[in-house]
């Protein structure tokens, strides 16, 4: 998706006027951990910096903001009893008191192939009157109310609450598939840029095969096999992406670490390969890492969200289902007459693929020190 | 260059060697024994009729019996029997939907490539104008976008509500009820002008390039162009096929959104990736030194900045490849294209397991053949790998 070429190693660092009060705190630090948090301070400010020159960024960011916001808010609602689970549940709650409209029978409009009345079957099928009755009708799925901010879908479950764990289930997947695909790709990077030979062939030809097969295809298949949990696809899908492209990129990232003089330092003051590998590669490595963090919690959530619109994901609710249920009723192609079944969950798998996407560039421009204006 | 495509060519042999022994070991003898829910418990079946079957289909034999039997039938192009439309063998389903997912897939490669390519240059050329912002938020909108809910709103837009296209399908049934020609046939035929047209094409826009003068080279690309359509043109509505061509026309009809929809989403990709590789070598000293020339500022874009950046947007390509197929297997869901990606999917949900590993192998096959094109381009376009690959 995005370039995945060599980079220039590290970050650079904006001198800054609290810089020097800085070096005197590290000057004057005791233990190491608080050298090294006084650095990791230092550095964050300076990238940030850099980071917030990017408008797009921010807005990504203030998008992930707001989502995480609804990912939390239903625990709160639930704890607090401003919506009780038998209404609001978004699996199993059902409105109970569903509004209703009088519909006047003005004519019977009969099909002319099937003799059915079309009226009395678009209207459920359960109308039987004269002309001039007026009777009646639940509307179900039920338009935005002061109860249901976002509307009803046709089961009388509230489309908000459902988006609502959408996001907390997205945000569980993207976070999980995207710290395995950060441990593993560090670990085969750097292991690979060190022993490099044998093992480096080995794990960059493994790398090959997985960038080269469709991950979505292999996703379709193996849920031939499995019943896929909502771990399981995160646990897949950061595998897949941490032993293929990132572990590629961050392999020529500790190529260029390996050789600086702090780690033959290390090495000849008698640290062994282990150390060395996660004491000294992997923490310069790490940053870089970070930013295709943001890309597989993209490809993770987009991922999630189109097996469960397929129907081969074995989850609870979730944004690609409830966009399979508008779709399987018909309620898609009815466009702006049902916007609230359409558009909630549709736009909110893109936003917030969107807003990783943006924050993910955001963070290469700060990393990657070519893509600045001059 | 002949070493390295050839190393490259047993590479990819490897590479798909051990890519269906994965595939096979994964879905035969994986736990969850598909033999068993398929046949052996399943209530609808005499267990008389079961075991048969079973046996029928060599699946009471050794595993490593039946991998070595769909490995040298894979290369025999046999791949055994599908469970769910039991006689018909799997290469016979394969062989009529492989083509329409090619079409499908080189058609929108083609058109994104080409259209990213040109919008990513004009918005690098643009930095820091009105507009710039607009058009990456777009641009990365339509990369995330949530695809099936983009190609089922497009669906909406243009075939429910605005009626200019079909919804969805291969064909409309009800025009090809009395049709003398089967869809196959039709379609192959579109197939073979089609790719020949553009091949042509191709040759005519890369033999013209070669010519050094201004003058002779553009009347040679515009006569090829001219007479290389008015070729097809002739085919179509002259000579060819007066019969077939509503038949032909139906198809191309139902081609027009899947396509347009594919299109649409991995242009995105293609144009930031161009912009940011444009505006790494717009840094570079060679753009400066153009510029004092004097060259004018569409030939410093064109010539020089554009042709630079070229390189990485095609190793992007090498990557895009996975992307597309994928893209390519949900549009072939949402739009019920009988392609491979829908056989895929349609295999995997009702556990049809021959057909399902077929179909993921030519996947897999369509994903190892266009990166060795692409790599081979990228050979092409690059002296360096040529140098570094004859070693």
């Amino acid at each position: 998706m995005t370039d995945l070429g060599s980079r220039p190693p590290g970050t650079e660092l904006d001198a800054t006027d609290t810089e020097a009060v800085e070096s005197q705190e590290i000057a004057k630090a005791e233990s190491i951990w608080q050298i090294r948090w006084a650095l990791f301070r230092r550095s964050f400010r300076a990238n940030w910096k850099l980071f917030r020159r990017n408008r797009i960024g921010l807005a990504g960011l203030m998008i992930i903001g707001l989502f995480a916001v609804l990912a939390i808010a239903p625990t709160f609602l639930f704890r607090a009893g401003f919506w009780e689970t038998s209404t609001y549940d978004p699996v199993t709650g059902l409105e109970s008191d569903p509004p209703t409209a009088q519909l006047e029978i003005v004519q019977v409009v009969e099909d002319p192939n099937t003799q059915i009345d079309i009226r009395q079957v678009l209207v459920d099928g359960r109308i039987s009157g004269n002309l001039g009755d007026v009777v009646d009708v639940t509307l179900q799925p039920a338009p935005p109310d002061s109860k249901h901010w976002l509307g009803t879908d046709p089961l009388g479950r509230d489309i908000l609450s459902q988006l609502m764990f959408g996001a907390k289930a997205a945000f569980g997947l993207g976070i999980l598939a995207a710290t395995v695909t950060v441990l593993i790709g560090t670990v085969v990077g750097s292991v690979a840029a060190f022993y490099g030979g044998r093992i480096d062939a080995l794990l960059m030809r493994l790398a090959d095969l997985l960038i080269m097969v469709p991950g979505l295809a292999i996703l379709i298949v193996i849920s031939a096999v499995i019943r896929f949990q909502l771990w399981h696809l995160a646990l897949v899908i950061g595998i897949l992406s941490g032993f293929g492209g990132v572990a590629i990129v961050l392999k020529s990232q500790a190529l260029a670490v390996k050789v600086k003089p702090f780690v033959d330092a290390a090495r000849v003051a008698g640290g062994s390969n282990a150390r060395l590998i996660f004491a000294h590669i992997i923490p310069n490595v790490m940053p870089l890492s970070f930013l295709y963090m943001m890309f597989t919690v993209t490809t993770a959530i987009q991922s999630e969200a189109t097996l469960s619109f397929i129907g081969l994901l074995n989850v609870d609710m979730s944004w690609g289902l409830m966009i399979q249920l508008a779709n399987n009723q018909g309620y898609l192609l009815q466009g702006g007459r049902y916007w609230w079944m359409v558009f909630p969950a549709g736009l909110a798998v893109t936003f917030i693929a969107m807003a990783f996407f943006l924050v993910g560039r955001a963070m290469d421009e700060v990393v990657n020190p070519r893509l600045r204006r001059r | 260059m002949g070493k390295y495509m050839a190393r490259r060519f047993i590479q990819s042999v490897l590479l798909f060697l051990v890519f269906i022994t994965v595939t096979w070991f994964l879905l035969y003898a994986l736990p969850g024994d598909i033999v068993t829910q398929k046949f052996r418990t399943n209530p609808n079946i005499p267990p008389e009729a079961a075991e048969t079957a079973i046996r029928r289909l060599g699946l009471d034999r050794p595993i490593l019996e039946q991998f070595w039997t769909y490995v040298t039938g894979f290369f025999r192009g046999d791949f055994g029997v599908s469970f769910n439309q039991y006689p018909r063998p799997v290469t016979d389903i394969i062989a009529e939907r492989l083509p329409r997912t090619i079409v499908l897939f080189l058609t929108a490669v083609v058109t994104y490539y080409w259209a990213g390519f040109i919008a990513g240059k004009y918005l690098a050329w643009r930095r820091g104008k009105r507009g710039e912002m607009a058009i990456t938020v777009g641009g990365v909108g339509l990369l995330t976008v949530f695809y099936p809910w983009f190609a089922l709103m497009a669906i909406w837009l243009f075939a429910a509500r605005l009626g200019w296209l079909p919804i969805s399908k291969f064909l409309d049934p009800t025009e090809w009820r009395n049709a003398p020609y089967t869809a196959n046939e039709v379609f192959m035929r579109l197939f073979w002008t089609v790719a020949i047209t553009s091949a042509l094409l191709f040759t005519v826009q890369f033999g013209a390039s070669k010519i050094r003068d201004v003058g002779p080279a553009r009347a040679t690309r515009l006569g090829g162009t001219v007479l290389i359509i008015a070729g097809f043109v002739f085919y179509w509505w002259g000579a060819g096929g007066v019969d077939i061509r509503p038949f032909a026309g139906d198809i191309a009809e139902h081609l027009v959104l899947p396509v347009g929809v594919l299109t649409a989403v991995n242009f995105a990709g293609i144009m930031l990736l161009t912009r940011s590789s444009m505006l790494e070598t717009m840094r570079e000293d060679f753009i400066l030194t153009a510029r004092a020339k004097g060259l004018p500022e569409k030939a410093v874009r064109d010539r020089h900045a554009a042709r630079t950046a070229l390189l990485p947007v095609t190793t992007s390509l090498v990557l895009a490849v996975a992307t597309v197929i994928d893209g390519g297997i949900i549009t072939e869901f949402v739009f019920s294209w009988p392609g491979m990606g829908e056989v895929l999917i349609s295999s995997v949900t009702s556990e049809d397991i021959p057909l399902a590993v077929a179909a993921f192998s030519f996947i897999g096959v369509m994903a190892l053949v266009g990166h060795f094109i692409v790599d081979m381009l990228y050979g092409v376009l690059d002296p360096r790998i040529r140098v570094s690959g004859s070693h």
